[in-house]
């Protein structure tokens, strides 16, 4: 457990001093607020913005956030350096995991906030947005034990980032493309946060969520044994 | 005795180049050992499967484990398997050739999350930064020193468990002349204090100047190893004296009986200048064995 927290910490010192990662954190929460507090226009759903936002935050910061955390120990050799000591990569995972978690659900906090919801949602809204950071973790965290380097991880990782983050708003406009992304758990995710409570809205997600999670855990599985674990220093600590 | 390090018949390779090839030696409680080679030579893969971060393709290494004195296999450990119920590992630091440092933490962050991860007390850090002059730059960020302050965090980071094997990876590559002479003084305080040190370098004088032993890698076999003095004296084929005198000119004359009589004649009329012997350095000896430099 002391080597979990000690990662943890670790983590909270480089974010700070991470601007690439820090932003990932601030853009979206601060972005809804601006918009939601200066524009309002006729006709418009209510909590439009956060649940725009919101989505789009589950897309991008923890998968962003996993991949160059990783990537960057990677290249850099500290992770080796980390697992030579005698950290297991579970503790490591759970350490750097732990953290993006924490974070993206504090700024999925302040979507709350900002949506006004009333306890019962408050949670439902958190649990759907957690459901959603787990598994855009666990695909960044695929990516980033995959990719030999920042630029390799990054190349992989923006394009995900930003068919999942912007698919959902694309689908709100162009039914088109609507009718495919019922597939992508990001736009599960619009459209639990859009229909908050509603039993069909919520099974039809928690499949999708559901099978994103499983099918993400595999590959981020996959690649931890192929990329990871090839390392010797996993299986000597291990 | 057993040995503290035995490795046997080490094979490796990575696709189709062979890296190491049936390499086979000993490491002794107590001594600075030398695995000296040009870059390319395999040190690196050596240390790398020493240390149980690569498996060898063929071959295994044994450290002994503590309070074990027999070559009984029970009491010898595979290094890259966890020690059984009842024995204790003995702890090893490992100094590697990159970094490994988080560039935005200071100084002090670096070694604390080490501290803390080998559960050892912030006095040690505080006591190593003494060691290695670095107290001045524990608030520092690692991206804001220089390569030879890195290199002595890196040392630092090593020596933060007490190990009983410190495997040191090219620890002066590239380092500037005083760091270099800091970082020796404390591999000789480390020796002094009974840690077994296994150095890789390519510079032969650091390697004469701190190895009990030294081994010569070349294209990943072990071509030559011993004392170095000793090493030297043996691929000494021309077994001459080099007198220069001073009015300039120079003499080679056997080592041996025969020429003390123009020896004991030059010194008593204060002729000479210097004497050398013909004795290779461990440059030499490496060029004839393999037609290559060290520092090639």
């Amino acid at each position: 457990m002391k080597n979990i927290v000690t990662i943890f910490r670790k983590q909270l010192k480089e974010t700070m001093r991470n601007k690439e990662v820090l932003i990932q954190f601030l853009m979206f929460p601060v972005l809804a607020v601006f918009m939601t507090k200066s524009i309002q226009i006729e006709g418009m759903p209510p909590n439009f913005f956060v649940q725009l936002f919101s989505t789009m935050y589950v897309g991008m910061a923890p998968l962003v956030s996993m991949e160059a955390i990783l990537s960057e120990e990677k290249e850099k050799n500290t992770l080796r350096v980390l697992l030579m000591a005698d950290v297991t990569p579970w503790q490591y995972l759970a350490g750097v995991g732990g953290y993006v978690f924490l974070f993206c659900m504090l700024g999925a906090g302040v979507f709350c906030l900002l949506g006004g919801y009333g306890s019962g949602e408050a949670v439902l809204f958190l649990a759907v947005l957690g459901a959603g950071i787990l598994v855009s973790m666990l695909l960044g965290a695929a990516i980033g034990a995959g990719s030999s380097s920042q630029m390799a991880a990054n190349s992989v990782g923006v394009p995900l980032m930003l068919l999942l983050s912007f698919l959902p708003m694309l689908s709100l406009f162009n039914s088109h493309i609507s009718k495919v992304t019922g597939l992508v758990y990001t736009e599960q995710i619009r459209r639990m946060l859009t229909a908050l409570g509603e039993g069909e809205a919520i099974g039809e997600g928690l499949l999708v969520i559901g099978g994103s999670f499983l099918l993400f855990g595999g590959f981020f599985v996959w690649q931890y044994h192929g990329s990871l674990a090839r390392d010797k220093y996993l299986s000597h600590n291990g | 005795m057993t040995a503290l390090i035995q490795a046997e018949h080490i094979t490796h390779s990575f696709g189709e180049k062979i890296i190491l090839e049936d390499i086979s030696f000993t490491v002794e409680q107590g001594e600075v050992i030398g695995l000296l080679g040009p870059s390319g030579a395999g040190k690196t893969t050596l240390v790398n499967i020493l240390t149980g971060q690569l498996k060898a393709r063929e071959g295994n290494v044994r450290i002994r484990t503590e309070g074990d004195g027999s070559r009984d296999p029970a009491g010898i450990t595979d290094s890259a398997r966890p020690v059984k119920a009842g024995k204790k590992q003995l702890v090893t630091g490992v100094m590697m050739d990159s970094l490994g440092l988080y560039e935005r933490l200071s100084v002090w962050d670096n070694l604390r999350i080490f501290a803390d991860i080998y559960r050892v007390p912030v006095s040690r850090i505080e006591k190593l930064l003494d060691r290695t002059q670095l107290r001045s730059a524990r608030n520092k960020t690692v991206n804001r020193l220089s390569k030879g302050m890195r290199g002595r965090v890196n040392l630092c980071r090593a020596l933060l468990k007490e190990a009983d094997i410190l495997y040191l990876d090219e620890p002066t590559s590239g380092l500037d002349p005083s760091t270099i002479w800091k970082i020796h003084q404390l591999i000789g305080e480390e020796k002094q204090s009974g840690t077994t040190v296994f150095l890789t370098t390519h510079n032969m004088h650091e390697a004469q100047a701190l190895c009990d032993r030294i081994m010569l890698l070349h294209e990943g076999k072990i071509v030559e190893q011993g004392v170095p003095r000793d090493i030297c004296a043996r691929h000494d084929s021309r077994r001459e004296i080099e007198v220069t005198l001073q009015n300039g000119e120079r003499h080679s004359i056997p080592n041996a009986r025969e020429s003390q009589g123009i020896l004991s004649e030059w010194i008593r009329e204060e002729k000479v200048r210097s004497i050398h012997s013909s004795e290779p350095d461990l440059e030499k000896v490496f060029l004839e064995i393999t037609g290559r430099r060290l520092s090639d």
